[in-house]
């Protein structure tokens, strides 16, 4: 820890704490467990590289398994929190640390149920219509034949998820009605966290 | 069909023609005209072409990543039948504010500007009245056509808001506005290039003087300090690691119980550390005279007599003098020089006053907490949308493992089905035999339940009354066969107590509930019952002094002891409980059933055992001091035991637990039956209850209340000018009026903060019909507008 800490230089450090939720030693330790993804030869800059997707997944708080029952949100919180051009949802130092930042304890319930909505929305058309829902009980249910709802039941589910948060009835979820359902459950915000 | 185009045009214009508020009878004709016109054009095509509306609708927005919301990328018009309107309209759609709040830059700046700044003019909540759309007004300015150029202007405008607020707010915003790091870290930097231009300041509202920037200097340090504390207080927690090896592992259920019995070793931390300070040591410091001590046999640990009677631990100890008081004479007889330094103490006040605000502390800090926990678990109207809650919220990030991971999504899928399931036998109710079947099936249920409490407590009763026989006979037998007879009554009580709720599950079990959910409150009550009614029994026999005991002489000492023994024989138990409940079943499912399933790691039952071991030390406080110490180690040697046991055997349970929710119930339940029971156990004991001749703090004296009432005699006879401070028990404390006249306050509160709940109730009501009114709107001018395109179409 002392090492890294000597890598990242304090202007930058005090920067970050600022602009994230997280304090120094997460930092720190963020650091560390990001330059262990990079090859030696690229550690002593990793505030600038940016590292692909592949590598982020090996992570173990993201990582998949042969079995295939990881995280099931992973490609969609890389594909959220990558700030590449190219599309290819590599993901650098920064981006890294607004995942932490995000899903950390101090942030906002405000801030989660925005990054929620944005992970939830697999078509990025800025709402949750019924494909996005169906998408999302499939991740939650998990990949197996038998976990899976039948379709009838994934419809009703669909129609009740709908008929209880679409207040304005347009057959999709916009950002504000997502955000009225999370705040009647008090248990997103212990939910939506990923310590390192 | 191309009558009506003209006929709808008309009618808006109408209206906004007025110029005036439509009064009420106006309004009225207007609905219904609206109304008639949708049902003219409404069929089952609109909703074909709505749906198609929607999907396309998808497609263009696609093209729009979040930095760039207004590139207007052309659209490829898809196959059939098409207009050019159709692009125009889908672009319209796709751009629609309710659809890029979340994404463009410049909206979402501006609407944190203007949280933020409507943060800092108020002080307390806004009435609903003050409600505003400030927080849209610049989306007002976003126009369809908008080019980069426009943007940029936006974003400008944007930027120049930020400045006007002061640099505290700033960062705060900053650090709450949903950008990437790197665009915030642009914006930062663009901020502070153009606050260093001095042609900006005088834009800017921050006031040039230097007492002003003096004053944002010290915020700012004052802020990175408190950070930079918060952080060490962050680290410095206790068991930090290990609770987030429990929640990574087994997600926010178990977690709880681990964090009720850290709040509970905290409580006790406190209780402990107050009677040390202000009796325990003093007591040790100024030891009475002790006859013939009794031999120490590792046996005292288990029954708490025998060498302990006459130690720190029990209230026999404690004398009932002023403890170094110059005017006694000293004992050796020298002429030792009076010390300067000589602070006389008065015990039995110290005694009476700490145990009071030992449980004074704890009631507020309990206080605090349920408060604390029911602003963050009871929302208004948060009875619907179940379905919904679980399926965005149901997903616990913190679990990592894989098999944990395997286990949570098969956990959700039952959940879901289960809640499906629900709501199909809601939507068909149950036939008429069948719902007298399930009627009388509970209600056998419940009368077996009740009558083995009965039973539960007419057993302990019957049999401490042939314990007390017992010792009787074994007073002339040897000593082990003495501390046997002590040993008996706990024993029989915690057995009871680790058994029944074995016995309540099955019930369960058999009683097939309608909801999970139901089922827990259901088994929470019945176990809490059985615990509650038998530590009644209890109270009634320490207080009318049947007590199997050692030391007739101070009874005190003997309900003390009795306690410790029940404290330590509830630890052995849960050890027992844990050793056989969750190790040996899982050898037997592995090794004998070959299953892969391990035990379910019980919350509730654990919980109610932390709670009724609560109980117990709230108690014997009075009777033996040093009992919040034997909790702590208690509780904490239970940490580690349970937290290995649950390690190594346990899998996370599959029932549904709310977190919030239920840790919410569970410090309500600490409050009202177990403290709340102490509280009144431990005040009937001060107020009413004489205190032994020989021993004790008190000997002597009619109640222990009387210390107090002598306190205040005399301080009123030393100086007449604090006579008013005699006023303060007798009118406030002993007089009754006092209290209902509190009681009636309070129901007053009561009763207005639920009339302020139900209009709250029907303000959301009438908001969301009022939402539902404006897609239905949107939906009306999205049909008109296609259909005055098609109109054109036609004509050209």
């Amino acid at each position: 820890m002392g090492g890294s800490s000597s890598l990242l230089p304090q202007e930058a450090l005090g920067e970050y704490q600022e602009l994230t939720f997280l304090n120094k030693q997460e930092i720190l330790l963020a650091y560390k467990r990001f330059s262990e993804l990079l090859p030696r030869e690229q550690r002593e800059n990793a505030c600038s590289v940016r590292v692909p997707k592949s590598q982020i997944l090996t992570l173990p708080e993201l990582r998949p398994s042969p079995s295939r029952q990881a995280n099931p949100f992973q490609h969609r919180i890389c594909h959220v929190f990558s700030t590449s051009e190219d599309g290819d949802d590599s993901m650098s130092f920064e981006d890294f640390l607004d995942m932490l930042s995000v899903f950390s304890d101090a942030a906002t319930s405000d801030i989660k149920s925005r990054y929620a909505f944005r992970i939830f929305d697999f078509d990025d058309d800025g709402v949750l219509d019924g494909k996005d829902l169906e998408k999302l009980v499939n991740c939650l249910t998990g990949q197996g034949e038998e976990a899976r709802l039948s379709s009838i039941e994934m419809e009703q589910l669909i129609r009740n998820v709908l008929e209880e948060s679409d207040i304005d009835k347009d057959g999709t979820i916009n950002l504000s009605e997502f955000q009225h359902v999370i705040s009647r459950s008090p248990d997103f915000v212990s939910s939506f966290k990923i310590v390192l | 069909m191309s009558r009506l185009p003209t006929v709808t045009l008309r009618v808006p214009e109408n209206t906004e023609s007025d110029g005036r508020e439509p009064s009420p009878d106006n309004e009225g004709a207007l609905h219904s005209s609206f109304c008639q016109l949708i049902e003219e054009q409404s069929s089952l095509v609109a909703g074909a072409i709505e749906m198609e509306l929607q999907e396309r609708g998808r497609e263009p927005s696609a093209l729009l990543p979040p930095p760039h919301p207004m590139a207007t990328t052309g659209l490829e018009p898809e196959q059939g039948e098409q207009h050019p309107g159709y692009a125009t309209t889908l672009r319209i759609l796709a751009n629609m504010p309710s659809r890029t709040i979340g994404r463009s830059r410049g909206a979402i700046l501006s609407q944190y500007y203007n949280r933020t700044a409507r943060l800092r003019r108020r002080s307390s909540r806004p009435s609903l009245q003050q409600l505003s759309l400030t927080a849209r007004s610049s989306l007002r300015h976003y126009d369809l056509e908008s080019d980069p150029a426009h943007s940029t202007l936006a974003d400008k405008q944007s930027l120049l808001e930020l400045l006007s607020l002061p640099p505290a707010q700033r960062s705060h915003m900053l650090l709450e506005v949903p950008l990437s790091l790197e665009e915030k870290r642009s914006l930062r930097r663009q901020l502070s290039q153009k606050r260093s231009t001095p042609g900006l300041r005088a834009h800017s509202a921050d006031p040039t003087s230097p007492c002003a920037w003096c004053q944002d200097c010290i915020v700012l340090g004052c802020r990175t300090f408190w950070y930079r504390f918060l952080a060490l207080v962050h680290t410095a927690q206790p068991w930090h690691y290990a609770l987030k090896q429990i929640g990574g592992r087994f997600g926010s259920s178990v977690l709880s119980y681990f964090l009720f019995l850290k709040m509970l070793l905290m409580l006790n931390i406190f209780s402990f550390l107050l009677l040390l300070v202000f009796v325990v040591a003093l007591q040790a410091a100024y030891p009475p005279a002790v006859a013939s001590p009794r031999p120490f046999t590792g046996l005292e640990f288990l029954t708490g007599a025998g060498s302990f009677t006459h130690s720190l631990l029990y209230y026999g100890y404690y004398s009932n003098t002023t403890l170094n008081d110059p005017s006694a004479s000293s004992p050796s007889g020298n002429t030792s020089p009076p010390r300067a330094t000589q602070l006389p103490y008065n015990m039995p006040l110290a005694y009476v006053f700490t145990i009071g605000a030992s449980f004074f502390a704890t009631c507020i800090l309990l206080m605090y907490s349920i408060y604390h926990s029911f602003g963050k678990s009871y929302h208004v109207g948060s009875s619907t949308g179940v379905l919904a809650i679980k399926v965005f919220c149901a997903w616990d990030f913190k679990v990592v493992q894989r098999r944990s991971v395997k286990l949570q999504s098969e956990n959700i899928c039952t959940q879901l089905k289960e809640l499906l399931a629900e709501q199909r036998l809601r939507s068909c109710p149950l036939s008429l035999p069948q719902r007298l079947r399930h009627i009388t099936v509970l209600l056998l249920a419940w009368l077996l339940a009740l009558g083995t409490v009965l039973g539960c407590v007419v057993a302990v009763h019957y049999f401490s009354e042939h314990m007390h026989v017992q010792e009787q006979g074994a007073a002339a037998g040897s000593a082990w066969q003495q501390e046997g007879v002590l040993l008996a009554l706990p024993l029989i009580v915690s057995l009871l107590n680790t058994l029944m709720p074995h016995f309540y599950n099955l019930l369960a079990a058999w009683e097939k509930q309608d909801s999970p959910g139901a089922e827990v409150y259901v088994a929470i009550c019945r176990n809490l019952l059985l615990k509650m009614v038998v530590l009644g029994l209890l109270c009634y026999q320490w207080l009318s002094r049947r007590v199997v005991c050692s030391a007739k002489e101070c009874w005190e000492t003997c309900v003390g002891q009795d306690l410790y023994r029940f404290v330590v024989m509830d630890f052995i138990f849960t050890l027992l409980d844990t050793g056989f409940g969750e190790l040996l079943w899982r050898l037997i499912l592995e090794k004998k059933l070959k299953s892969k399933q391990k035990p379910e790691f019980d919350i509730a039952r654990n919980v109610l055992e932390l709670i009724y071991g609560q109980t117990l030390t709230w108690l014997g406080v009075l009777f033996a001091p040093l009992l919040p110490a034997v909790q702590v180690l208690k509780l904490l040697l239970l940490f580690y035991i349970k937290k290995t046991s649950l390690m190594q055997n346990c899998q996370s349970p599959s029932k549904p637990w709310q977190a919030s929710h239920m840790s919410t119930v569970f410090i309500t339940l600490l409050f009202f039956p177990s403290f709340l029971g102490a509280a009144v156990f431990v005040s009937y004991t001060i107020w009413s209850v004489k205190p032994s001749e020989t021993c004790g703090p008190f000997q002597g004296l009619q109640t222990i209340y009387q210390t107090l009432k002598v306190w205040v005699e005399l301080l009123e006879e030393s100086n007449p000018n604090i006579a008013w401070f005699s006023w303060i028990p007798q009118y406030l404390v002993e007089n009754t009026i006092f209290l209902f006249f509190l009681t009636g306050v309070v129901l007053a509160i009561i009763y207005l903060n639920i009339h302020v709940l139900r209009g709250q109730h029907r303000i959301i009501r009438l908001l969301e019909e009022q939402i539902a009114n404006e897609g239905e709107d949107k939906r009306f001018l999205i049909r008109k507008i296609r259909s005055i395109y098609e109109h054109k179409e036609h004509c050209a």
